[in-house]
């Protein structure tokens, strides 16, 4: 019996040799493959098992992080949620995070490894990382100037700094509160569907994820490019153009909504917006020309982000004349965002440069140590200096006699263009107004602030909604935040 | 009757009595060491959690040690040469599951398992202790064998008259204590195939008429434990407990070859155990669909409804990793609601790593071990058979159980010997060790098999 109970005991050994092997192959040879399951959820556990990095507006968090004693521990609290939503986006454990709160998760959440002290350290303690701050380069006043601006209607605020490209405000109405798609308890799923069902659609960035046709704001692009082509070269001289103007190749006729348009010169036309001499302009210079300034204006760059991702603003490369012709006033294929048409005021403002627009200025470790600054962003320039310096002279026009009288601001410089983009079939659509601007306060030395307000649906008797009636009040109060504040 | 002054007419002088070294010394210290890791877990949940001593720890330990004394005080009394590993490793192990299930307590605060574990783990030691104490010899169970075939299917039947819980009918509840009788059967059941085994093993070896290469025995001598056998395994069909069924089976085989030597016994129980295998796992739904989990583990995921109980199971023992996450700070939670019982040894796997995975295979390794050396230094065959029968039954046991959490084989539901919750196992088991520290008392002393006093 004795070799039959060896028997036995070896297959006992055999038994415990192939567990031994298995938990081996299971523990350490592939197990890279289960912890990378998405559906494991032990990063996400990890994840959420420590206080998420705050985004600030100058110094101050607008976030927060609410122990829920849950498995997915620490849930984000927002400040002021829609005022700044455009901007933070949401962090939930149930749908992910959007805008700020996923372009700089890694920072946030802690994960980034260059948050750590020495290089490989948590790899060796196993440990993670105390989520860092995201410090913005908004200025609070002028983000809740165009917040209270809009009041709540459709629309969207975009403000920059022309000599850097830091985004001042970034507001998109109507807006939502972030929290409520924090942590993921039943309300939260209820509130997911409420918003994404809303026929207003929050959750839409409208800023920098909507483009909506520019209508009259995009003629600063087409007379940048007259200017520079050498199409124009006196402002005040007649630019032969007739008025209503055929367009090129077709039986239609383009009018205007004022009269008197007829060969009027640059200055005039611009202060009167006249749609039939930016139509021809842009013929005049043609195609190759326009697509070339529209794409050193910005339009047509896919790439652009901020540091999340902006819908890229068109303008056609090929096309004939009477589609050139609408899309020189802003028409036809020519969408822009209201962040790309804030950057076409802000390259007016700064000299004809284009600065790359971005929304942080730096992140920190936990302890406010910087880990890394916005540093130098690419600079393009976008039309001659003296070009820049003839537009700014046209848009000052525009706010001192013109359409845009409402933008005025006492004591400081304020150069804009109103717009008011008809869409729909036949037109049929509430018009888009919109209104780009810039302003430079009294003591300044150069523009500090470069605007662009769009409203979706003014609520108004039709012929009121206008960029000179709607936006440019929007857009007053936004630069003059930013004028008069002390810094 | 010798008359004075006859000159003694010697045969060989009596061989001088080889004793064995004792060993309790020995024994006593590697049981503070178990209960000294039990406490050093026990606290090292508390300090990953809270970063403080748990309240408990003090009692824990204490009641630990106190229960491991006494143990010992009555192997040292009534089994001196008790082989001394086995007690050490019974405390160590039911120890660490306490811990663990302790561990997996504070994420389930409204289901609180340990207290009630801590119950049963005092009444199996207990139960050790009266079979140390009154068991001399375990030859007297041979007489009790058909008590014991008659007991085990009693309280196999039982749970037949209870309501099924989680699908399977192998629970009664009686005063609030839900008890699983299948448990118990294991051990009567060894003892009645050992001693049947025992008495009948030449009768079955060579027997009878000739098949081939397969000598059969005669219809008397296999008879009854096949019938046995057959009745048990059916009412286990019943009772959908598909996993102390293969046990039963897994037991038979073993001790039928080890008491005939017959590899065609082999060769028969793989045939018949792969033909059951196959047959259930195609007609029975339930079992089907482990099968199918075992294949493809991920299949639920795929099919978006999320990781099931095995993949969450090799998601725990994948994050462990080698050095685990350390105690108290992995997520085998997520496993649900069997994860205190039946996929303790994924908690095992992810918190103490491959390093701690390991060394609980080991441990039950060297139970395994002990029992079988116990078995090969005994001279009665009833004694060789019954350790042998109860380290098989732990083997296979632990087998078939971290086979199933780990992937290796297709998952059956049981339970990790001492590490799962369960009170009807941590007290078979607690016998199932009582019994080998007899054998192994037995065979290590010097006793040679004369009749029992």
């Amino acid at each position: 019996m004795t070799r039959y109970i060896r028997h036995a005991a070896v297959f006992c050994a055999l038994l415990l040799a192939a567990l031994l092997v298995n938990a081996t192959r299971l523990q350490v040879v592939q197990s890279r493959t289960y912890d990378d399951s998405p559906a494991n959820r032990r990063a996400t556990i990890a994840r959420y098992g420590q206080p998420r990095g705050d985004i600030l507006v100058e110094g101050r968090p607008v976030t927060g992080s609410r122990d829920t004693r849950e498995q997915l521990r620490y849930e984000r609290t927002y400040a002021d949620g829609p005022l700044y939503a455009p901007v933070t986006g949401f962090a939930s454990q149930e749908y992910g995070t959007t805008l700020l709160e996923h372009a700089e998760d890694g920072v946030l959440s802690g994960a980034d490894p260059m948050l750590s002290p020495l290089p490989l350290w948590n790899d060796f303690t196993r440990s993670r990382n105390p989520g860092g701050d995201v410090v913005t380069t908004l200025d609070p006043a002028a983000q809740r100037a165009a917040y209270r601006g809009l009041g709540g209607r459709k629309g969207a605020v975009a403000a920059i700094e022309p000599s850097t490209g830091r985004i001042l405000a970034l507001v998109s109405a109507p807006s939502y509160d972030p929290a409520v798609l924090s942590g993921n308890d039943r309300s939260v799923a209820r509130s997911w569907a409420r918003l994404n069902g809303d026929a207003d659609r929050p959750m839409l960035n409208r800023a920098v994820r909507q483009t909506y046709p520019p209508g009259s704001t995009f003629k600063v692009v087409t007379a940048a490019a007259a200017l520079d082509a050498g199409v124009i070269t006196d402002l005040d001289e007649p630019t032969d153009s007739p008025a209503p103007y055929r367009l090129p190749g077709t039986t239609t006729t383009l009018t205007n909504e004022s009269d008197g348009c007829a060969d009027l010169s640059l200055r005039e036309a611009f202060k009167w917006s006249c749609n039939t001499v930016f139509a021809k302009l842009g013929v005049d210079v043609g195609v190759t020309d326009m697509a070339a300034t529209a794409r050193a204006f910005g339009f047509n760059d896919p790439a652009l982000r901020i540091p999340f991702s902006v819908a890229r603003s068109t303008f056609d490369t090929t096309m004939d004349k009477a589609q050139l012709a609408l899309s020189s006033i802003g028409q036809y294929n020519t969408r822009a965002t209201p962040l790309q048409m804030a950057m076409v005021a802000a390259a007016v403002a700064g000299g004809g440069q284009v600065r790359e627009p971005y929304l942080v200025e730096r992140t920190t470790r936990a302890g406010g140590a910087t880990v890394a600054t916005a540093g130098s962003r690419p600079v393009r320039q976008a039309m001659h200096p003296a070009t820049a310096v003839r537009l700014k002279e046209l848009m000052t026009d525009v706010v001192r006699e013109g359409t845009g009288g409402n933008a005025a601001i006492p004591g400081a410089t304020v150069g804009g263009k109103t717009g008011t983009a008809q869409h729909g079939i036949l037109n049929s659509g509430t018009p888009y107004a919109w209104f780009v601007s810039w302003a430079q306060g009294e003591k300044d030395l150069e523009p500090k602030v470069a605007v662009a307000v769009v409203v979706e649906d003014a609520s108004a008797f039709r012929q009121d909604i206008t960029g000179g009636g709607v936006a440019a009040p929007i857009a007053r109060a936004v630069m003059e935040a930013v004028v008069n504040s002390r810094k | 009757m010798t008359k004075a002054g006859t000159s003694v007419r010697t045969a060989d002088p009596p061989t001088p009595a080889v004793r064995l070294p004792r060993r309790r010394g020995i024994e006593l210290a590697l049981i503070v060491l178990a209960v000294l890791l039990s406490v050093y877990g026990y606290c090292a949940v508390g300090f990953a959690r809270n970063g403080t001593v748990p309240p408990g720890a003090a009692g824990y330990g204490a009641g630990l040690g106190v229960l491991a004394l006494m143990a010992h005080l009555a192997v040292r009394w009534r089994a001196p040469y008790g082989d001394p590993l086995l007690l050490p490793i019974g405390v160590l192990l039911n120890g660490l599951g306490l811990v663990l299930i302790y561990r997996l307590d504070l994420e389930t605060p409204g289901d609180r398992a340990a207290p009630t574990q801590l119950v049963w783990s005092t009444l199996g030691v207990a139960l050790f202790i009266v079979v140390v104490l009154l068991l001399r010899d375990h030859r007297v169970l041979q007489r009790y064998s058909y008590v014991c075939v008659v007991a085990a299917l009693v309280l196999l039947t039982l749970p037949i008259f209870f309501p099924a819980v989680n699908g399977a009918r192998i629970w009664i509840r009686i005063a609030g204590f839900s008890i699983q009788p299948g448990e118990f059967a294991k051990v009567l059941l060894a003892v009645f195939f050992a001693a049947y085994l025992a008495a009948n093993r030449n009768a079955l070896a060579y027997a009878g008429r000739r098949l081939w290469r397969l000598q059969l025995p005669t219809g008397r001598v296999l008879g009854p434990i096949v019938s046995v056998w057959l009745l048990s395994v059916g009412v286990l069909i019943l009772e959908r407990d598909l996993g102390t069924s293969l046990l039963f089976f897994g037991l038979f085989v073993v001790l039928l070859y080890v008491a005939t030597g017959r590899t065609g016994w082999i060769a028969v129980g793989l045939l018949l155990a792969s033909l059951g295998a196959v047959a259930v796992g195609w007609l029975e739904p339930h079992v089907h669909g482990r099968v199918e989990d075992w294949l493809h583990p991920f299949a639920s995921i795929e099919a978006g409804r999320g990781p099931n109980q095995l993949a969450q199971s090799l998601f725990a023992f994948a994050t462990g990793g080698v050095l685990g996450t350390g105690l108290g700070l992995g997520h085998s939670v997520l496993i649900g609601f069997a994860a205190k019982s039946d996929f303790i040894l994924a908690t095992a796997g992810e918190e103490l790593g491959l390093a701690g995975l390991s060394a609980v295979f080991l441990l039950y390794g060297l139970l395994v071990e002990r029992g079988y050396r116990a078995g090969l230094s005994l001279r009665d065959p009833f004694g060789r058979l019954l350790a042998v029968g109860l380290a098989s039954i732990v083997a296979l046991q632990v087998f078939v159980i971290a086979g199933g959490v780990t992937g290796l084989i297709p998952l059956t539901g049981m339970a990790m010997p001492f590490l799962a919750q369960g009170g009807s196992s941590v007290v078979t088991n607690w016998a199932i060790v009582a019994l080998l520290i007899r054998v192994s008392d037995s065979a290590r002393s010097q006793y040679d098999g004369e009749a029992i006093p």
